[in-house]
């Protein structure tokens, strides 16, 4: 087998007013059941090694964790090369019940935004109140950016982690290198 | 003259003098001048034509109401047309030209159409261009095109780039004057988060000019005190430069940022849009100056009182030697009194008004020696391109004219009226204030928000109230409330600072000067400048039966132009009230509609330019295709190649080498766009049998089956091959354009009507980069690569299995939309490239190619394969394309089953597929009709069918077509007339849609 290839080959640019990496590919796997059932949160426990968060919420630590999407939707973050098993187990632990995983590592494009003006960069493109104390690590969001589906949620103070379908890689790429154009800063956080 | 004074000017900075050009005139001001205040210091008065008599027009305004100082600005990529110049600062190497006039400036040729304008009346368009009909197009329009618009469309791609920025806060204040800035600090203090936008380059709106004290401090440092106490805010935001344009649903503001109006050249964006959502919005929009209606009330130099004030203090500008203040209200004393503290002479103070005793300001004004001349008016104004006189009257008479007074400026002020736009924007009401004649917010009519409560609330001058302390004293009683209502503790000490009490005398409302004036006075009495629009078009609109403002509005276009009336819709619909003998209040404002003034269209439009102007989608081997001289098209969001070019090939013959090439040889497509759904649990057999038209539950695992869906109404939306993985899992292969409408769709049956059925659906279309391997050789090349097997015994048609090929991990589908032996193989999109490589390395001595979606349509053509969205177009059922092998009998529902026995579906005449084969071997247009004979009732030829695919067929050497054709199955072998649009006719066979290999021989091997 091939190594695997990230849709922008990791793809950086630093000379704006935050840095844009694509990262990855990371591991992910979206499991859709019933939230309140214990085999369901014990199988995601397992699987990202972190307890199922409440709405909006994010527990992950490094490339690892689980991500709320929707009332019936997580989304089990993990090493890339880790997902075969990750899925086996799953598919263990919820082999009784009523339950869907799906392997969507590949179906993704990761970004990380950081530094001082991160908050700035994503709030040009995303209706999200960014302000710090209304969005910190541990939060996760659904939202947009300018046209395009995508969710975030921030590693540290300064940086963020975008997830958005692959094939829009390019254009969410280029989306937040103009938002980060050189001389743009907004000084509202 | 106007010119630049010795002295003064508050906000220049003389040490910074700056360059620009007007009508390619080098001419100077200073680092901190508006466009208007460096012409104005230049003696550039006359800056422009009025739109329909081409009138001179000059600087009448200081701020965005400006109605005449409208420039085309800047040059290529940087041109742009109607700049107002009292809101455009100045910078060096600024190039303005005035608009509306030919051949120049000063010497017009449309200025004739004054001349003509007793032929020009109100609602003229209406009435002089109705007859004859064809003279309209090419007598009229033409005529009206030359001679109406303003600024030049822009021609060159604008050079800057423009953002949007989204914010949220708990108060926005619009407006950073007095009242604004107190509401703020009242706010901020409180706790909450705060955004103050204000339009201008400075804070304190007009209270700087105006004076006063405050807390024994002249009111300038008061403002310097706020600023400065706000900055040190951190939950305060504070931004110049930015308007509040528009207030929408739900606290929905949008401000509009001007970044680099002052410096085209620094990186950047030019220009940001906010996108703030406010739990509240405050108003301290402030308020605006009325003219007064006179005759010659529009020949340059006739300004606004406040405007001649503001051009003084804040620029340095003196816009005339000699000016006559002609006012109806105390506050037009203050500009004859900065006036003479300038050193400038005002001959007079013509004040329409007769008042028992002089107040504060008219003493003032008389012990410096002006002459005030109470009960009188403005008779008319002297001069062309520029005032040289007025013709003083008894306000009470009809114009006789008592005295002639020279002059090269007049200074005039009607009262104001409050900015209530903003207020107005999302629905909060108006009430009329009689003592000061103007609309104000009624406030306890606000706009509602969600929860029923008002969301809007006007602070100062916006609110109504004028005096210094007055507007202190609203804003605070604002801000205090909005933060009672927001659940916000206002710290106790905080109080609303004392500001020294002015003795004004009340205004009187003056409509039109004088008074009784004659229908000559009425007729060059202007009420809208830039649209020409005069009392006497109002009053002929009022008696030709327009009593609705709204209807007279658009009857005579008053207030209808750039400003949106900012000047003249009080005075017009005063007019109008007056003509129809209702009192104003009855007659009613016209609809206030964002945005408050102009905005660029490129920064409604933000990011989206260029490379982002629209997502693209890409497959994971999109790079090879473009390097391997894809052409593209466009599906959906994404780009498939439509065909691979090879060296000087056409498009054409590329197309037809690869459907060759694929029949004969092999052929790779990139099928990764095809939607790809997996729909699992106890229930998901239950709905695929409700969502397709053929039966999914009974399908076995390890096997696929070609499905149709359609809509509740019965018709076809979309089709594709469902392959079963387990016992309760399945994977649904929808279009290219599909699978976020089908998966949409899907959830929509789950979520609402069978919410109680056990299926779960995810949409993994990008998780697998999807090669067709498609041709005679197809197994050896996977056979090449080696892994599993793929004989026939082993994977058979219609079978899919998981293995191995080449080491990739890959499913594989036997299944063919070609017609020869296929195989879709799905890869994790994360090594699609990899596979795509290792398939033309396996297939290069095979005769490998790939191969484009023109020659994918070609291939299913050939083999009478329906496609959604040629065959279909949302009227068509899958009866109609003799689809009913894969329409179960025996189910008992699916979606759009009923629908289909509707009479009109089971109609034996609609139309039904057939194939179409021209007599000569030429390839039908595409979409053209089969003529019948006879007309239709409408007189039109009838119609008998039409083609839906057409194409040339290198398999079979001739052109081939489906189409759909009224009784077409039992009429096999009729020839068929096709009008096309190139005047030829088109004749074609009705045959059947399979042209090859109807019997799938090679399919199945």
């Amino acid at each position: 087998m091939s190594e695997p290839v990230s849709a922008l080959k990791n793809i950086s640019d630093l000379n704006g007013i935050a840095a844009i990496r694509e990262i990855g590919p990371l591991g992910m796997i979206t499991l859709r059941g019933d939230l309140s059932d214990r085999a369901v949160q014990d199988a995601a426990k397992t699987a990202g090694g972190a307890n199922a968060p409440d709405q909006r919420k994010i527990n992950a630590e490094g490339d690892g964790g689980v991500a709320w999407m929707s009332p019936d939707e997580l989304l089990i973050l993990c090493r890339y090369d880790e997902v075969p098993l990750r899925m086996t187990n799953l598919q263990a632990g919820l082999s009784k019940g009523h339950a869907l995983a799906a392997n969507v590592s590949d179906a993704r494009a990761v970004f990380e935004v950081s530094g001082p003006r991160a908050r700035e960069v994503l709030a040009k493109l995303a209706p999200v109140d960014l302000t710090p104390g209304q969005f910190e690590p541990g939060m996760m969001r659904r939202t947009r950016l300018a046209q395009v589906p995508a969710a975030f949620w921030m590693t540290d103070a300064e940086t963020f982690r975008i997830v958005c379908f692959r094939s829009v890689a390019q254009y969410v790429f280029d989306l937040l290198k103009i938002a980060a154009q050189p001389g743009s800063e907004v000084d509202f956080f | 003259m106007s010119t630049r004074l010795a002295t003064g000017g508050r906000l220049l900075n003389k040490a910074k003098p700056v360059n620009f050009t007007f009508n390619g005139k080098n001419l100077r001001g200073y680092e901190g001048d508006t466009l208007a205040s460096a012409l104005l210091a230049n003696d550039q008065m006359l800056v422009g034509r009025s739109f329909k008599y081409h009138r001179p027009r000059g600087i009448v305004a200081a701020g965005p109401e400006e109605p005449n100082a409208l420039v085309n600005l800047g040059a290529e990529g940087r041109f742009e047309p109607n700049a107002r110049a009292t809101t455009t600062p100045l910078f060096d190497g600024l190039q303005a030209a005035s608009q509306n006039h030919w051949p120049s400036l000063e010497f017009d040729v449309g200025a004739i159409n004054k001349h003509l304008s007793r032929f020009l009346p109100a609602g003229f368009y209406y009435k002089m261009f109705m007859y004859p009909r064809a003279a309209w197009k090419h007598v009229y329009e033409p005529f009206i095109r030359q001679s109406a618009g303003l600024g030049k469309a822009p021609k060159a791609t604008d050079v800057d780039t423009y953002e949007h920025f989204y914010a949220f806060c708990d108060v926005l204040i619009i407006g950073g004057g007095v009242a604004g800035l107190h509401a703020a600090l009242t706010a901020g203090k409180s706790g909450a988060r705060v955004i103050v936008m204000e339009q201008s380059d400075h804070w304190g709106g007009r209270a700087p000019v105006d004076g006063g004290t405050v807390d024994g401090q002249p009111v300038d440092k008061f403002v310097d005190g706020m600023v400065t106490e706000l900055e040190t805010l951190e939950n305060v935001t504070l931004r110049r430069n930015c308007m509040g344009a528009g207030v929408y649903d739900h606290g929905y503001v949008l401000g509009y940022e001007r970044l680099r109006d002052d410096s085209p050249h620094v990186q950047g964006p030019r220009h940001r849009l906010w996108r703030v959502r406010a739990a509240h919005i405050i108003t301290a929009t402030g308020a605006i100056e009325r003219p007064l209606s006179f005759a010659g009330n529009d020949i340059p130099g006739v300004m606004l009182a406040a405007a001649v004030r503001d051009y003084l203090v804040n620029h340095g500008v003196s816009v005339g030697d000699r000016t006559v203040v002609v006012t109806n209200n105390d506050n037009a004393y203050l500009t004859a009194i900065a006036l003479k503290h300038a050193g400038l002479d005002v001959p007079a103070i013509v004040d329409a008004r007769v008042l028992p005793q002089d107040s504060q300001l008219m003493e003032q004004a008389k012990a410096l020696g002006i002459r005030v001349m109470m009960g009188h008016g403005i008779a008319s104004v002297k001069g062309g391109k520029r005032v040289t006189g007025v013709e003083i009257c008894a306000q009470a008479g009809e114009g006789a004219v008592l005295e002639e007074i020279s002059c090269d400026a007049v200074a005039m002020s009607g009262g104001w009226s409050p900015v209530v736009h903003l207020w107005s924007h999302c629905g909060g009401k108006l009430r009329w204030d009689t003592t000061q004649a103007c609309f104000s917010p009624d406030v306890d009519n606000p706009p509602l928000g969600a929860d029923g409560m008002g969301f809007v609330t006007p602070a100062g001058a916006a609110s109504g109230v004028f005096a210094l302390d007055d507007v202190l004293n609203d804003a605070f009683a604002a801000a205090d409330g909005v933060m009672t209502s927001l659940g916000f503790d206002v710290p106790r000490d905080l109080k609303s600072p004392e500001a020294e009490r002015r003795q004004d005398a009340p205004m009187m409302p003056v409509w039109l000067m004088p008074q009784g004036a004659s229908v000559k006075l009425r007729e060059k009495a202007w009420l809208d400048y830039q649209n020409d629009v005069k009392v006497s078009d109002v009053r002929l609109a009022a008696q030709e039966g327009f009593v609705s403002v709204e209807h007279a509005k658009r009857y005579t276009t008053l207030g209808m132009a750039t400003d949106q009336g900012k000047l003249s819709n009080i005075n017009g619909l005063a007019t109008l009230a007056g003509a129809l003998d209702a009192d104003i209040p009855s007659v009613g404002t016209t609809t206030f509609r964002p945005p408050y003034h102009p905005i660029s269209m490129a920064s409604i439009a933000g990011e989206a330019r260029g490379t982002v102007f629209q997502p693209i989608r890409r497959t994971p081997m999109h790079d090879w295709h473009d390097t391997h001289g894809a052409e593209w098209e466009p599906v959906g969001h994404w780009r498939r190649p439509y065909a691979y070019k090879q060296g000087g090939e056409s498009t054409y013959d590329a197309v037809m080498r690869e459907v060759t090439n694929t029949r004969e040889k092999m052929g790779l497509l990139d099928a990764s766009t095809l939607g790809k759904l997996i729909v699992k649990g106890p229930d998901a057999g239950r709905f695929l049998d409700m969502m397709y038209t053929n039966m999914m539950s009974t399908l076995k695992v390890g096997k696929c089956r070609y499905g149709l869906m359609c809509s509740e109404n019965g018709f076809l939306i979309d089709d594709g091959v469902v392959a079963r993985f387990d016992e309760d899992t399945w994977l649904c292969h929808t279009t290219t354009g599909g699978a976020e409408r089908i998966h949409g769709h899907m959830e929509e049956w789950l979520q609402t009507e069978w919410w109680d059925w056990q299926v779960y659906v995810a949409n993994v279309t990008e998780q697998y980069a999807q090669v067709a391997v498609v041709g005679p050789n197809a197994r050896k090349a996977l056979e090449k690569l080696g892994g599993m097997d793929v004989s026939k015994e082993a994977l058979g048609f219609m079978d899919w299995a998981d293995g191995e090929l080449g080491g990739f991990k890959v499913r594989v589908y036997r299944i063919s939309f070609s017609g020869e032996l296929s195989y879709e193989i799905a890869v994790d999109a994360s090594h699609g490239q990899a596979f795509w490589d290792a398939l033309m390395v396996a297939g290069h001595d095979l005769g490998v190619m790939p191969y484009g979606t023109e020659c994918l349509h070609i291939l299913r053509a050939e083999k009478g394969f329906i496609m959604i969205g040629d065959e279909s177009d949302g009227t068509i059922i899958p009866q109609d394309l003799g689809l009913h092998w894969a329409i179960s009998k025996k189910k008992e529902d699916y979606l759009g089953k009923r629908a289909q026995e509707r009479s009109h579906m089971t109609d034996p005449n609609r139309w039904q597929l057939v194939g179409l084969e021209t007599t000569d071997g030429s390839v039908l247009p595409d979409g053209a009709y089969a003529v019948a004979e006879g007309e239709n009732e409408n007189g039109q030829r009838n119609m008998q069918g039409r083609v839906t695919s057409t194409y040339h067929s290198p398999t079979l050497g001739k052109g081939i077509a489906m189409g759909l054709v009224l009784n077409g199955p039992d009429r096999m072998g009729e020839t068929l007339i096709f009008p096309g649009t190139d005047g030829k006719e088109y004749q074609a066979k009705i045959v059947n849609p399979v042209f090859y290999d109807p019997k799938g021989e090679k399919q199945n091997v």
